[in-house]
Parts: structure tokens; C-alpha cells; sequence
């Protein structure tokens, strides 16, 4: 992939002030992203084809995920892209008939290998999904300590990290005093930052987000928007969307999936500015999907 | 490099999954089980009178001569005599409650039906002997035999006690069943096909007959299907109110005697080898006849819809 | 002409609303006439020796049941020791892993069993523990009624199971939880109210079963110490007053008949009102 040089970005990104884009009052358009090239990946598919039964929906993806950036998978439905994240961590094998071949390397390390344990592996790679998904039978309390205590695990402190994660995901205020309700009482929004607040209780190394807005309404977007600008100094965070606005307001980097193939990946910017290929370029300005 | 899927290096899963495996094979073990015990317990009695003891109306301890037609009529008249009077009316509630019946009162009603599921076989007995026996033989019987006489259903002495008790309170007991898996049936036919009917103006009525139950028919005919399984092995209600007599007459009056019946009569008193495995016999036609029954029957719903919980209950 | 057909139509709509009211009503009417009787003709019965005296001999006036009260107790727990675990299990089994060939004949087998007559399983039970024990006995009658309740135990817990959304198994898989603890942890315990009250349905059902208990259990005029002996119930016992040609028998058989059908009913509504199954809402 060629590099594009930094003159010929937009006019109003500033290239010369570097910084590392995690300071929330700026916004995406000044920050300064690393070329793809450079990036240091933290996870990395290598030729990673999925099926469902005899369908191909996956066709062979290689992808390098960058450490501690956001990257949103972009593309129009069917285009595999939620299976692609699945791949990840292995939930996409949880459905009866899935399947992957290929390389996963997290950390250089394949995670698809007869050895691992997809349940080590999701440890590690955490994951929030389309709808939020509270247990119903536990408290708010309980369910952000969920991953721990169902794991078999003793916190020290519990109330500690309930706070801590809580705050992480900016809830505390709302539901500092009604921690022993039922989760599931929480308005939509907040749900979903429970559940934000549930996989990182477990310090994952990467966050993995399937279109974790498409339930919410605009107000709850744009919490959840924030809190994935604030999660990206200390996250690795693959994002899924199918609004295109979202992945340039949130993301680093963006690849564009078509009918279970990478069209293009590069930096956000240079996707929804410049992109190399015609099949991104019209999916971008909205002549299909 | 292709990587295989579903090794797992986790344990506990792979303990998990064979346990519970385990632990199902217990059902078809004991369904299995119970096949073989059956079997073996009549064996004697099959071999020794074979096809005759289907046909052979003599029951007799004391010579040791054992003929089961008795009992099979008298579980088939009752049966049958308690479709005919469930059917209509448990066809009814189904119609009424999925179909015809304001929100409000859907709830309720189809709630008290099921107690009537809920109530014991013996103290539908108890209420048999004491309340329904009576009440057949001082005021319906009488009329009965006046008015159609002249049938041969309707002649001979009139006890209380007999086809007609036991029919009625099988039908009570079926009821339930025939009505709460019919519901299901109707319920699972798309309302779609239900409101184009009304869209064209057709009466909710019409809209039953003409778009609901054409489709519904094979899961009706398999809930009564059903309900004449659970007739057939109804023991205790019907030991008590049908006479126990092991004679065959055309009247609904008379007494008679069901397989079921025999069982709980005579199983811990019979003395004989032979007597106890040909009430085993007994036994293992219920045993057979039933499980077919169940399996039509649940063929027939299935191809409509899923069976509700209520109907195994 | 297009009037009179139509008033047709709307009067045959009419004719057979009512009688699908009709038929609603005369369901009802055996329900209502039961719980008359039961209560009219028990409450006289019933008095403080009924539930702590035994039997007196024929004859004798008074006496009461407190041996098949406790029986049927005893009976009923001993058939849910015996039939929930491996019926929940089971039932597990089949919503985890069920869509196999075996996992067919797991659920098939689970249905035709649960329309197998009662007696017939009180025959496989004799055949089964009474003929090797040589003896009737209270375990004998736990066994059949532990029988005739895991058909109806697995597959409710199966079709609960499959009611909680399948996100909430995504979640549990997604923190990291091996696929057991996801079910046994949050599946499980989500459906456990549903599942709480369809074995509260099936311990209904059976604890009024008498024809299985009659060569099991079978009765006995005092208290049956242990799980060895023959034991008393109370459905076996309306059957024996009932069918005997005592006045005395006949009064307690009703009053007997008033306390099964309170604990039965109680059973029944309490699951049904109490333990709504909160599973799929959010």
C-alpha cells in the first residue's frame, strides 16, 4: 500500500503538531495519525476465510489492527464485516455450522492454533455487542464485576473496581446511588456503556465493538462516541459500523469490507477523502449500499 | 495453514457435555427400559394363548383362562364415547379463546381450563361415584331410555355406573389437552392469512373456516389424538365410576371394565404367575397402543407448529 | 337480496360465537361442580385429628391421616431428589447440544414417555424395584413418580433454555467464560423462574397420581418408618375410602380429597401466578 504524503492531505488537518490524538477537545479532522505503514499492529488476520456452513462469507482477509488506535470496518450489510470481528476472538465459531481458516496473530501469536483456548483468548479480546445485553438477573454492581466472579475470580475490592470501570465508562454519576437495581432498568445508552464497563472489568487488551450504536438514539451515540475517543489511550479498539459518519468521527483507521472482501484500508482520512479504489469511493458517497 | 476447529483444550467443557449426554441417555434408557420390562413381564401370557388372548372374551382366574377383549372394548367404547363429547366442546374453547374471545377474557378463561387439568384423576373419581353417578341415574338415564329407547344404546338397568359415567369423565379429563394444544395449533397459523380474510369482509367466523382451520386441520386431528392417548391410559377416575365388569353390551348403561382398570384392580391381588403376566399383557398393549398414538399425534402437530408446554404437562 | 345474505352470514357469526361461549362455559361447568363438592362435603371432615391421628380400624369413628399426608410428602420429595437433577440436565443437554441425531431421540423419547399411561409405569416400577427389593415400599413410589415427572422436568428446561436471548450466551462467551459456565451461570439461572415453575407444574401433577402408587407404594395403616416400607398417601387413600362401602370412609375420602386438591391447586396457581417467567423481556 502506498503511503500518501502529508502534503496532500485535507487543508485544515494540521500535520505539524503532533500529539497522540487522545486529548477530547480536539477533533478528529486535526489529529495526527501514523501512515499505515507504520503502524504497529497489535493484532494481525493472515488469509482468515469464514463460512457458515457451505457459504463463504469471509474470502481470505488480511488485516493488521493498530496498537492502541481505532479502527472502524466499514461496508454495506453482508459484507462480512461483523463476522470479521467475531474471527477475532473466536465467537465466531460459537454458532453452530461457523468456521475459519487462516492465521488470527494477537500479539504474534496465533490464536486459531489447536493449543489455545478460545476461552483464553476472549479474555484478552473483549467484546461488546449490537444490543446491549446486561444479565437480567444481576444488579448494575454485579454486572460490571459479571466477567470477574463468573469466572471464579475474588476482587480484593470489589466496590473499587466497580467504581473505577464504572467511571472509565463515564456511569458513575447516573448510577452511583442505584447500584443494587436490575441492569436491565437502564435506559438504552446506559446499557450499553454497562456493558463497555463489563468487558473492561476484565482488562482486555483489545475491545472489540459490533456496531455498538445501531440500538442507540442519537444522544447515546455520542456518549458512546466519547467514551471510545477516552478508551483509546489505553485500548486497542476494533470498531463495526455501518454509519459512515461514525467511523470518521471516532476511528484511525478505516477498512472497507465488500461481499467478504478488504477493498481498502488505509487511514480514516485518507478513506473518506481520497480513497484508491472506485468501490469505496462509491460506497463512500452513498452510490450503494 | 488451515487450523481445526472444536478441539478443545478445555475441560470442563468436555466434561460438561458428556455428563449431560449421559444423563439423556437415561431417557431414552427408560422409555427403552420400560419396553423390555413389559415384554418380559408378559412374556408367559404370550405364549401360552397368543392371538387369542385379543380375541377371547373369557377372563377367568380360577381356570387361569385369559381373554382381554373385554377390556379392550371397554377402553375403546369409553374412549372413543369421550372424544365425542370433548371434541365439540374442547374445539370450541380453542376457537373461542385464540380466535373469537376479547382480549381480556382469553387470559382467565384459558387459565380455569387447565385447572381442570390440574385436578387429580382420583378426586375426579371421588366426585364420579358420589355426584355423577347419581345424578346419571336418577335424571339422565331415565330420560334417556324413554326418549331413545329404542336404540340399543340407551336400554337395559340403569345404574350410574357404566359407559356413560366413564365416557363423561374421561371427556372431562381430556379436555384440557384437546383444547390447549388445538389453541396452539390455531395460534400458530400467521395472523396474516387470518386479516386477509377479514380485509375482504369476511366475518371473523369466516375467517376461521375459510383461512384458518383448512391449515389447522392436521394439528386439530392430532390433538385429539393426543386427548384419545391420555383416555386410553386414564386409570383411577374411570376404575371408579364404569361398574368393572368384563362383559361386552351394546347399552352405555351397562357396565364395563377397561385395560387400565384391570391393572389397578387385580395387579397386587393376582396370585398366579400367568394371571400377573397376562395383566402384564394388559399392560403392554396400553403400553404399545399409546406410544403410537403419541407418536402420530405428535407428527400431526408438529407439521403446523410446536407443541405448548401444557400439552405435555 | 344482498341484505339477506349478508344478515345470513352475520347470524351464522353470531350462532357460532355462542356456541364457542357455550362450549366454554360447559368446560367449566365440571370444575366449578368439583370444587363444590370437594369443599362442601370436605370441609365437614376436616378437624385437628384429621391431620394428626391414624387411621382408626372400620368401625370406630374418627381417626384421621396424618400417616398418607405425610406419605404423600414424603412420596413427592423423594420423586423430586430422584427426578429434577437428571431431568434438568438432560434438558440442558438437549438445548446445548440437542440438534443431533441423538439429541432427537433424546426429545422424542422425552414426548412419547410423557404420554405413557401412569399405571403402566407403576408396573415397570414393580417389575423394576418391588419384584428385586421383594417389598413395596416408599423409595418404589418415589421412583415411579420421579418417572413420570422427567419427561415433562427435561423438556421444560430445554424449551426455557431456549427462550433466553442468545446475546446473553454472546456476552458470557465474549467475557471470557468457558461455554459451561456460560450455561450453567447466566443461561440457566436467567431461565431458572420459567424452569422453577414448570417442575412446580409437573410436582403438582404428580403428587395427585395414585394408579402408579398402587402396586409401589402401596399403603400402609400406620406411619411407614424409612424408605423401605410400604408407605401411605392420600390419593391412594380416597381411592381405598372411596370405593369401600363405609359411611365414616366416605367422609374422609372427601375431606382427604379437600386437602389434596388445596395442595395440589396451591402448587399449581402459585406457579403459575408467582413465578412468571421473566426470560426474553427486557
Amino acid at each position: 500500500m502506498t503511503v500518501q504524503s502529508p502534503s496532500r492531505t485535507r487543508s485544515n488537518m494540521n500535520n505539524s503538531s503532533r500529539n497522540d490524538g487522545s486529548s477530547a477537545e480536539e477533533t478528529s479532522k486535526s489529529r495526527w495519525d501514523p501512515p499505515v505503514s507504520a503502524l504497529v499492529p497489535k493484532m494481525k488476520t493472515v488469509d482468515l476465510h469464514a463460512y457458515f456452513g457451505p457459504a463463504e462469507v469471509l474470502k481470505g482477509i488480511s488485516l493488521p489492527i493498530a496498537d492502541k488506535q481505532v479502527t472502524a470496518v466499514i461496508g454495506p450489510s453482508g459484507c462480512g464485516k461483523s463476522t470479521f470481528v467475531r474471527c477475532l476472538n473466536r465467537m465466531h465459531e460459537v454458532v453452530p455450522g461457523a468456521r475459519a481458516a487462516g492465521r488470527v496473530l494477537l500479539d504474534e501469536q496465533d490464536i486459531y492454533h489447536s493449543d489455545v483456548d478460545s476461552v483464553r483468548v476472549r479474555r484478552r479480546v473483549g467484546m461488546v455487542f449490537q444490543k446491549p445485553n446486561p444479565f437480567p438477573t444481576m444488579s448494575i454492581r454485579d454486572n460490571v464485576l459479571a466477567g470477574l466472579r463468573l469466572n471464579g475470580e475474588r476482587p480484593d475490592d470489589p466496590d473499587s473496581v466497580v467504581e473505577k470501570m464504572l467511571r472509565r465508562v463515564a456511569l458513575w454519576d447516573e448510577v452511583k446511588d442505584v447500584l443494587g437495581r436490575a441492569g436491565t432498568g437502564l435506559s438504552s445508552g446506559q446499557q450499553q456503556r454497562l456493558c463497555i464497563a463489563r468487558s473492561l472489568a476484565l482488562e482486555p487488551e483489545v475491545l472489540l465493538m459490533d456496531e455498538p450504536c445501531s440500538a442507540l438514539d442519537p444522544i447515546a451515540t455520542a456518549r458512546v462516541e466519547e467514551l471510545i475517543h477516552e478508551l483509546r489511550r489505553s485500548y486497542t479498539i476494533v470498531i463495526v459500523t455501518h454509519n459512515m459518519q461514525q467511523a470518521a468521527r471516532v476511528a484511525n483507521f478505516t477498512a472497507f469490507f465488500y461481499l467478504g472482501t478488504l477493498i481498502e484500508h488505509d487511514r480514516t482520512d485518507v478513506i473518506f477523502t481520497r480513497p484508491k479504489e472506485q468501490r469505496t469511493e462509491d460506497y463512500i458517497t452513498g452510490r450503494f449500499g | 495453514m488451515l487450523t481445526r476447529f472444536g478441539r478443545e483444550v478445555n475441560w470442563g467443557d468436555f466434561v460438561f457435555r458428556r455428563a449431560t449426554a449421559l444423563v439423556a441417555t437415561f431417557v431414552i434408557g427408560a422409555l427403552g427400559a420400560m419396553a423390555v420390562a413389559m415384554v418380559m413381564g408378559s412374556w408367559e401370557s404370550i405364549a401360552k394363548f397368543g392371538c387369542s388372548f385379543l380375541i377371547s372374551s373369557v377372563w377367568d382366574p380360577v381356570r387361569d383362562i385369559y381373554g382381554a377383549l373385554p377390556f379392550i372394548y371397554g377402553t375403546l367404547a369409553s374412549s372413543l364415547l369421550a372424544l365425542a363429547f370433548a371434541v365439540p366442546v374442547s374445539l370450541g374453547v380453542a376457537i373461542f379463546l385464540s380466535e373469537l374471545a376479547p382480549a381480556w377474557l382469553r387470559a382467565p378463561v384459558g387459565f380455569l381450563v387447565e385447572l381442570l387439568a390440574a385436578v387429580p384423576s382420583v378426586v375426579y373419581g371421588l366426585w364420579g361415584i358420589f355426584v355423577l353417578a347419581p345424578w346419571l341415574r336418577e335424571s339422565v338415564e331415565p330420560r334417556l331410555g324413554r326418549w331413545l329407547g329404542f336404540l340399543p344404546f340407551f336400554q337395559g338397568p340403569q345404574h350410574g355406573f357404566g359407559l356413560l359415567a366413564g365416557g363423561i369423565i374421561l371427556a372431562i379429563m381430556i379436555t384440557p389437552t384437546i383444547s390447549s394444544v388445538s389453541r396452539e395449533v390455531l395460534r400458530a397459523v400467521p395472523s396474516a392469512l387470518r386479516e386477509g380474510a377479514l380485509g375482504l369482509g369476511a366475518t371473523p367466523w369466516e375467517a376461521v373456516r375459510v383461512a384458518v382451520l383448512p391449515l389447522a386441520r392436521s394439528g386439530l386431528v392430532g390433538a385429539t389424538i393426543l386427548g384419545l392417548g391420555r383416555a386410553l391410559g386414564e386409570t383411577m377416575a374411570i376404575t371408579m365410576v364404569i361398574g368393572n365388569r368384563a362383559e361386552i353390551s351394546a347399552s352405555l348403561f351397562a357396565p364395563s371394565y377397561t385395560m387400565a382398570s384391570v391393572i389397578a384392580n387385580e395387579f397386587t391381588e393376582a396370585t398366579g404367575r400367568l394371571y400377573l403376566s397376562s395383566l402384564a399383557e394388559v399392560g403392554l398393549l396400553l403400553f404399545v397402543v399409546t406410544v403410537l398414538l403419541n407418536i402420530v399425534a405428535r407428527l400431526l402437530v408438529w407439521r403446523v407448529g410446536r407443541l405448548p408446554l401444557e400439552g405435555r404437562l | 337480496m344482498m341484505f339477506s345474505a349478508y344478515q345470513r352470514r352475520k347470524c351464522a357469526d353470531l350462532l357460532v360465537r355462542m356456541a364457542c361461549v357455550a362450549a366454554s362455559l360447559i368446560a367449566l361447568v365440571p370444575l366449578v361442580s368439583v370444587l363444590y363438592y370437594v369443599t362442601a362435603r370436605g370441609i365437614g371432615g376436616l378437624n385437628l385429628d384429621f391431620f394428626t391421628e391414624l387411621p382408626k380400624p372400620v368401625g370406630e369413628p374418627g381417626g384421621g391421616m396424618a400417616n398418607a399426608i405425610w406419605g404423600t410428602l414424603k412420596l413427592v420429595l423423594l420423586a423430586c431428589l430422584i427426578g429434577i437433577p437428571p431431568g434438568v440436565m438432560a434438558g440442558v443437554y438437549l438445548a446445548e447440544f440437542g440438534h443431533s441425531r441423538f439429541g432427537k431421540l433424546v426429545r422424542f423419547s422425552a414426548d412419547v414417555m410423557a404420554g405413557v399411561p401412569s399405571i403402566t409405569v407403576g408396573i415397570f416400577i414393580y417389575s423394576l424395584v418391588v419384584l428385586q427389593t421383594k417389598r413395596f415400599s416408599a423409595l418404589a413410589g418415589g421412583i415411579a413418580l420421579a418417572v413420570l415427572m422427567l419427561p415433562t422436568v427435561t423438556r421444560t428446561t430445554e424449551e426455557l433454555l431456549r427462550l433466553v436471548p442468545e446475546s446473553l450466551r454472546e456476552a458470557a462467551l465474549g467475557l471470557g467464560l468457558p461455554k459451561w459456565r456460560a450455561t450453567l451461570r447466566v443461561m440457566l439461572r436467567t431461565a431458572a423462574p420459567g424452569i422453577a415453575t414448570g417442575v412446580m407444574l409437573a410436582v403438582a401433577r404428580v403428587a395427585g397420581e395414585t394408579a402408579p402408587l398402587l402396586f409401589t407404594a402401596f399403603n400402609n395403616r400406620f406411619w411407614g418408618s424409612g424408605l423401605t416400607e410400604p408407605t401411605a398417601s392420600l390419593p391412594v387413600n380416597i381411592y381405598t375410602y372411596a370405593v369401600s362401602p363405609y359411611e365414616e370412609w366416605h367422609r374422609q375420602a372427601w375431606a382427604a380429597a379437600l386437602v389434596l386438591l388445596v395442595l395440589v391447586l396451591l402448587l399449581n396457581i402459585s406457579a403459575r401466578l408467582l413465578v412468571r417467567p421473566r426470560v426474553g423481556g427486557r
